[in-house]
């Protein structure tokens, strides 16, 4: 294969891929870079909630490693990576509030971290043990999608029901709610995204749609999706919309904020485009190798979101070696939490198949259990004739 | 409500609530599911109507008339014209702790909202093992006879109990339309509610101070009778009766089971007719390929084998398009379709 320059330096294209109106507060080099706009938003993030950020970024990479190589020895029939996107994902889920409401894909899980989601638990789907994990209402964080963009509506949906419970613009910050609706840029070709953008300008419901693009829907590239950026559609729905360079933590941080303040007061939906790049591949059953070049992940690789923010607080002299030796430590213990925890988690019993498909008894679901179990037991007692009256 | 919503979505205040009515009034079908509707919004404040159209104009069949004066367009919400977000709004109102009613205009525009419901609706209490419930009503007017023009006359009611997750049922009559509207609203499981809409002008006595105590699932005889056991449900539970009276006339006795649900499907009230009649037909104007009635054949045939008399037989729609309204009779289950199979039950 032989690539152009643009093919490398996908951030100078045009279209949808222009780096154009990003907004930026750390440069990839690492330093900070005044905004206007935006400095108030992170003024308050001391060394401190800098360090946080950090250790939130790193704990989350820990766990991309530690479940791709689960996967890669047969303990997870599959994983996504979050790997590169470790900036948009903390940033915008540090901005939250406790009341706020998460409706993520299947790629958060550096959010499912800020909402306080058991990152183990998120394997439970991986493992092939659970389709869910976890309990969407303790963590305000609800389940993966898979179906791309349908929680896009129901982001929408639920921040309606903020509004007639009376929990916007009241100017409590306790009871002022927000929704976010997290995606990507393959999924804002699909209907419910554009209904869901609908319905939220309309009802001027309080829900922020926060599109990663990270450049590849599994092989198709953002150019296949759209001809400019995706940010600039949202208006077109009466959204305001903001595009924010995604491998940058605070400037993930300070438009979300910005955003769900306007959703809390009563100002309506906003529109985020976070552009980042998804170093890793689509899941473990990808290969990137056969659609997109070596140089390009390079290219990213040396704009990673852990790494800029590393080289700031080291330029500002704040990331002394007790804090790095003991953050490295924690990413130890999480990897041992984490291989241990999950080859720990056993194969659910047969007929739990049968459990809350309805949330009151179905006849048709209990016939078939007892059947199920009666033929189950069949093989351990040597005997379970089944005649006339049986289920199946 | 909060005024800061109220100003946000430009929704207007209740105004006074209409006259009630009360003891057994008799009552169109489609006045039936209003009632029952006005109940469930006056007796619980998180129950929402959603679809295109059912505010101020009262819905295409008017079986919202008046709810959107009485309750507000908080709570009588016309919505954009977008299915899957009729739908998926829904979801996440109930995920909010509201119980939505959602209205389909017709049966064959639900497609859009398909994913939303066998994907989302149906398996989101399942994927969250028990802890998210949602309590979702999609209400669609179904079925022909109405002279309408394409996509406005379909039966896709198969296509929703083929789903695990969902409950899928339709009345026959206004009585069971008042106390199944609400009992549907009331349930925390998601329910499709298949409204015969060629029925919506026909009356019956309907006691509106009973409390709904039927269930949803659960199939009624109708009319008893011991030659051959006729099942039905919605729009063609009128048509088994009729048949069943015209049958009488010439000496055959009819015993009409109303499904009531199709998920769940109650196949021991049909069979326990069956061990009795040794005959059944099933009709409904879905198409017959793949639909009901190969199902209750299926169950009946290994419920009750011994017991029959002749195969279990069906009469419904096609396996072609529902065609243009001038043949629309041509293709449902008419009444001599019906009488013909029974002929063809009791002669095999």
């Amino acid at each position: 294969m032989s690539h152009t320059a643009d093919d490398l330096r996908t951030d100078a294209q045009a279209g949808p891929l222009t780096t154009d109106g990003l907004v930026q507060l750390l440069d990839p080099d690492g330093n900070r870079v005044p905004h206007p706009q935006y400095d108030e938003r992170v003024a308050h993030l001391d060394a401190d909630a800098l360090r946080a950020l950090y250790r939130d970024m790193v704990l989350v990479r820990r766990f991309d490693v530690e479940a791709t190589a689960l996967q890669r020895q047969g303990e997870l029939a599959l994983f996504a990576q979050a790997l590169g996107q470790e900036a948009a994902q903390v940033g915008s889920g540090r901005a939250l509030a406790a009341q706020d409401h998460v409706f993520p894909s299947y790629r958060e899980h550096g959010v499912a971290h800020t909402r306080g989601v058991e990152l183990t638990d998120v394997l439970r789907l991986f493992r092939g043990v659970d389709h869910g994990g976890w309990d969407p209402t303790a963590h305000g964080f609800h389940l993966y999608t898979l179906v791309i963009g349908s929680h896009a509506l129901h982001a929408t949906g639920y921040a309606m029901g903020v509004q007639r419970d009376g929990a916007v613009g009241t100017g409590d910050p306790q009871r002022d709610t927000a929704v976010v609706a997290y995606f990507g840029d393959g999924a804002t070709s699909q209907g419910d995204v554009s209904e869901g953008l609908v319905f939220a300008a309309v009802n001027q419901a309080p829900v922020v749609f926060f599109c990663q693009n990270n450049q590849w829907a599994i092989s198709e590239p953002t150019t296949l999706q759209a001809r400019v950026p995706i940010a600039d559609r949202a208006p077109g729905f009466g959204i305001p919309s903001v595009r924010v360079d995604g491998n940058d933590v605070l400037a993930s941080y300070a438009v979300t904020a910005e955003a769900l303040e306007r959703a809390r007061s009563g100002g309506g939906p906003t529109f985020i485009e976070a552009f980042t790049y998804r170093m890793g591949a689509h899941t473990t059953s990808d290969d990137p190798s056969r659609y997109r070049p070596a140089e390009q992940e390079e290219y990213w690789r040396r704009r990673d979101p852990i790494d800029r923010l590393r080289a700031h607080l080291e330029q500002t002299r704040e990331l002394p070696q007790e804090f790095v030796d003991a953050l490295a430590a924690e990413a130890d213990a999480l990897g041992e939490h984490i291989r241990t925890t999950v080859r720990a988690m056993g194969r659910p019993s047969p007929a739990s198949m049968f459990e809350h498909v309805y949330a009151t008894p179905h006849s048709v679901v209990d016939a078939e259990r007892a059947w199920f179990q009666q033929y189950e037991a069949s093989f351990l007692e040597g005997h379970g004739q089944h005649g006339e009256g049986s289920a199946r | 409500m909060t005024t800061t919503t109220e100003q946000a979505t430009g929704q207007t205040t209740p105004k006074a609530a209409a006259p009630e009515l009360t003891g057994t009034q008799r009552l169109t079908f489609a006045k039936a599911i209003n009632l029952g509707l006005r109940r469930a919004l006056a007796d619980d404040p998180t129950t929402l109507l959603m679809g295109e159209d059912i505010g101020r104009l009262g819905g295409v069949f008017r079986v919202t008339d008046g709810l959107h004066a009485e309750f507000g367009s908080a709570r009588v919400v016309d919505t954009p014209l977008a299915e899957s977000g009729i739908v998926g709004t829904a979801i996440g109102l109930a995920m909010r702790g509201y119980r939505p009613v959602c209205e389909i205009q017709f049966d064959g525009f639900i497609f859009p909202a398909f994913d939303q419901i066998t994907t989302q609706l149906a398996k989101m209490h399942y994927r969250s093992r028990g802890r998210l419930t949602l309590p979702v009503v999609i209400r669609v007017p179904y079925g022909g006879g109405i002279g309408a023009v394409e996509h406005h006359s379909e039966s896709p009611e198969v296509l929703f109990a083929h789903t695990a997750g969902l409950r899928v049922v339709s009345p026959s009559s206004p009585a069971q339309a008042y106390s199944m509207i609400q009992e549907a609203i009331a349930s925390p499981d998601p329910v499709l509610f298949f409204e015969p809409k060629g029925r919506y002008w026909e009356k019956g006595d309907v006691d509106l101070d009973a409390t709904p105590a039927d269930g949803l699932d659960g199939a009624r005889v109708v009319r008893p009778g011991t030659d051959v056991t006729l099942v039905a449900y919605g729009p063609t539970v009128q048509t088994a009766l009729k048949a069943a009276e015209a049958a009488a006339a010439e000496g055959t006795s009819i015993e009409v089971v109303d499904l009531r649900a199709i998920s769940p499907l109650d196949t021991a009230t049909v069979a326990e007719s069956v061990r009795r009649t040794g005959r059944c037909v099933v009709v409904h104007e879905a198409p017959v390929l793949y639909g009901t009635g190969g199902e209750v054949a299926a169950r009946i045939t290994e419920e009750c084998f011994f017991h029959l008399q002749a195969p279990v037989l069906r009469v419904g729609g096609f396996h072609a398009p529902y065609p243009v309204a001038k043949i629309e009779h041509d293709y449902l289950p008419s009444l001599d379709r019906v009488l013909d199979a029974v002929d063809r039950a009791l002669t095999f």
